[in-house]
């Protein structure tokens, strides 16, 4: 039973971060229809501001651990505006285009990373408090997982809450279902196009910080790993659905994480589960068929 | 046929200004010839029936009205001013609103919400980012207002459960919150049953009460003849006529491209 409770927790744990990072990716596809490959860039280079940042200010003290996750969050948003302004804006519709530009960009930003940072990963101390554990109904589970679970639920809640109660998020609902009918209405529909890449960076951001906090060390190569099991929870959730993607992520975080520890092939059977979505239910979970 | 002389491109609105002016205008997809040298001019408050068989280019000279393809060739006018090069989202901001053949609509917003996003784009406030709208605001309650003209109750539903006849009704209602001085109608009556027809041309008729220019494409001959104050029939991507109902009726050129079985 404690076994049972450890692996549902910390699997819910790594859900929570592949929604921080796939949120923004569905919110992406279903707005603009981008499959925005450099979004593990967004992450990493958070990562390594907030890690920049919190180091100065003394990476194992609360204080130092809250102002990474600000200036993360801030980095990534940046990142994601800056990408969409320079890069993609001029480059919706030609879909192959984006991807050879989002794939590019990601491939120069592991360079470029590489060559500031380094290509090993890097180990720090963390608060002491967020390398100690809890314990539940018997499992003892380490804090970083409980914060990750925390942060993705305030994102979640706040998204939901900017979608549904905003003028803005009308706009951006309208503009996933039907973006030429959002501009024929007179809506500017690419500054719903830029809110929603900075929206998508900054939960990369706070992802990324988490991450390395949650793994113990910052890589250039952290954002890449994520995004693949980003990529297939956004697919299984339903390209475009936000609530597809936090379903999804746990589905696939806990099953990963179940499998891993009883057979060792969670990432073969995360495969296998996308493969059985896209033949059974090619729309994803919670996704809209196409017409 | 050229109908009437363009004023010069470029020229503000004024008493007299046509609501939409077409010169010259051409539609070309590679060889194919879509739309061929329409010259139509649309008088303010003034309705238009478009009609002609099917592939006669009626859609796509609404396209080219509205933005959504390049002419090839020739000058899009929207009350005085060149909009041929301009986008669609600025020609709506200019008072152009339409609706389209297939359904329009977002089908999982509420039926208050289609309407409520027309009204808040042009009650202005979209930059407000963070700003949470009421219940009661000035948008919605307008959203409410043209929903009741149109008759369309349950605001909460979901667009996407309505009757055909309810989306047509809704994206008229849409219409309605855009305030738009010229609309662009493209077969409202497409698949609504025969029950629904008169309500919904009813709605029409108050749709251009409102003071707003109106053109219309409808194979519903009977709706545009009783509805309309001009015809233009479209053949082959040409517009070999424009008249007053009863003109169109009795014209030989019309009746043996078009309307043969009925006018006998």
């Amino acid at each position: 039973m404690t076994t049972f409770i450890l692996l549902l927790i910390t699997g819910l744990g790594l859900g929570a971060l592949y929604f921080l990072v796939a949120s923004g990716l569905s919110l992406i596809y279903g707005l603009m229809g981008i499959l925005n490959f450099a979004h593990g860039a967004f992450l990493t280079l958070a990562a390594f501001a907030g890690w920049e940042v919190g180091r100065r200010m003394g990476l194992d003290t609360t204080s130092g651990f809250v102002v990474s996750i600000v200036v993360g969050a801030l980095v990534g948003a940046l990142f994601a505006a800056l990408t969409e302004f320079v890069l993609v804006r001029r480059l919706y519709e030609r879909h192959i285009e984006q991807v050879l530009v989002t794939v590019g960009l990601s491939l120069a930003s592991v360079a470029l990373f590489e060559g500031i940072w380094g290509s090993d990963p890097v180990y720090f101390q963390r608060a002491p408090w967020l390398t100690q554990t809890t314990n539940v109904l018997g499992a003892s589970v380490g804090n970083t997982v409980f914060v990750a679970i925390g942060a993705a639920v305030l994102v979640l809640v706040g998204l939901l809450l900017f979608l549904n109660k905003t003028r803005y998020g009308l706009i951006i609902r309208a503009g996933v279902e039907n973006r030429s009918m959002v501009t024929a209405l007179g809506i500017d529909v690419r500054r719903a196009f830029t809110l929603v890449f900075t929206i998508g960076g900054m939960a990369a951001g706070i992802g990324g910080v988490l991450a390395s906090n949650y793994f113990g060390y910052v890589s250039p190569l952290l954002g890449g790993s994520l995004l693949i099991f980003a990529f297939i929870v956004t697919v299984i959730g339903g390209l475009g659905s936000l609530a597809g993607a936090a379903v999804a992520s746990v589905v696939v975080a806990v099953l990963q994480q179940f499998t891993n520890y009883y057979w060792g092939y969670g990432d073969f059977i995360v495969v296998l589960l996308l493969a059985v979505v896209l033949l059974v239910r090619p729309q994803g979970l919670m996704g809209r068929k196409a017409a | 046929m050229t109908e009437a002389t363009a004023t010069s491109v470029g020229a503000h609105a004024g008493p007299g200004t046509p609501a939409i002016q077409l010169v010259d205008l051409s539609w070309q997809v590679g060889g194919a010839k879509i739309v061929r040298g329409v010259n139509l001019s649309v008088a303010e408050g003034e309705i238009v029936g478009v009609i002609g068989p099917n592939g006669a280019g009626k859609t796509s000279l609404f396209n080219l009205i509205s933005g959504i393809n390049p002419a090839t060739s020739g000058v899009v006018m929207l009350r005085g001013t060149d909009v041929t090069n301009e986008t669609i989202s600025r020609r709506a901001r200019r008072g152009l609103g339409r609706t389209f053949q297939t359904s329009s609509l977002f089908p999982q917003l509420s039926v208050l919400e289609n309407v409520r996003l027309a009204a808040q784009q042009r009650l202005g406030g979209n930059l407000s980012v963070l700003r949470f709208p009421r219940r009661d605001d000035e948008a919605t309650q307008e959203a409410l207002r043209h929903l009741a003209t149109v008759r369309l109750g349950k605001p909460r539903r979901l667009a996407g459960s309505l009757s055909h006849g309810d989306k047509r009704k809704l994206e008229i209602a849409v219409l309605l919150a855009q305030e738009p001085a010229v609309i662009l109608l493209d077969e409202p009556m497409a698949g609504v049953s025969s029950h629904d027809v008169p309500d919904l041309t009813e709605v029409i008729r108050g749709l251009h009460a409102t003071g707003a220019s109106v053109m219309i494409v409808e194979h519903h001959l009977e709706v545009v003849l009783g509805l309309v104050d001009r015809v233009a029939v479209m053949h082959h991507g040409e517009l070999i006529a424009v008249d007053t109902p009863e003109g169109i009726m009795k014209n030989q050129a019309v009746q043996s491209a078009y309307l043969g079985d009925i006018a006998s």
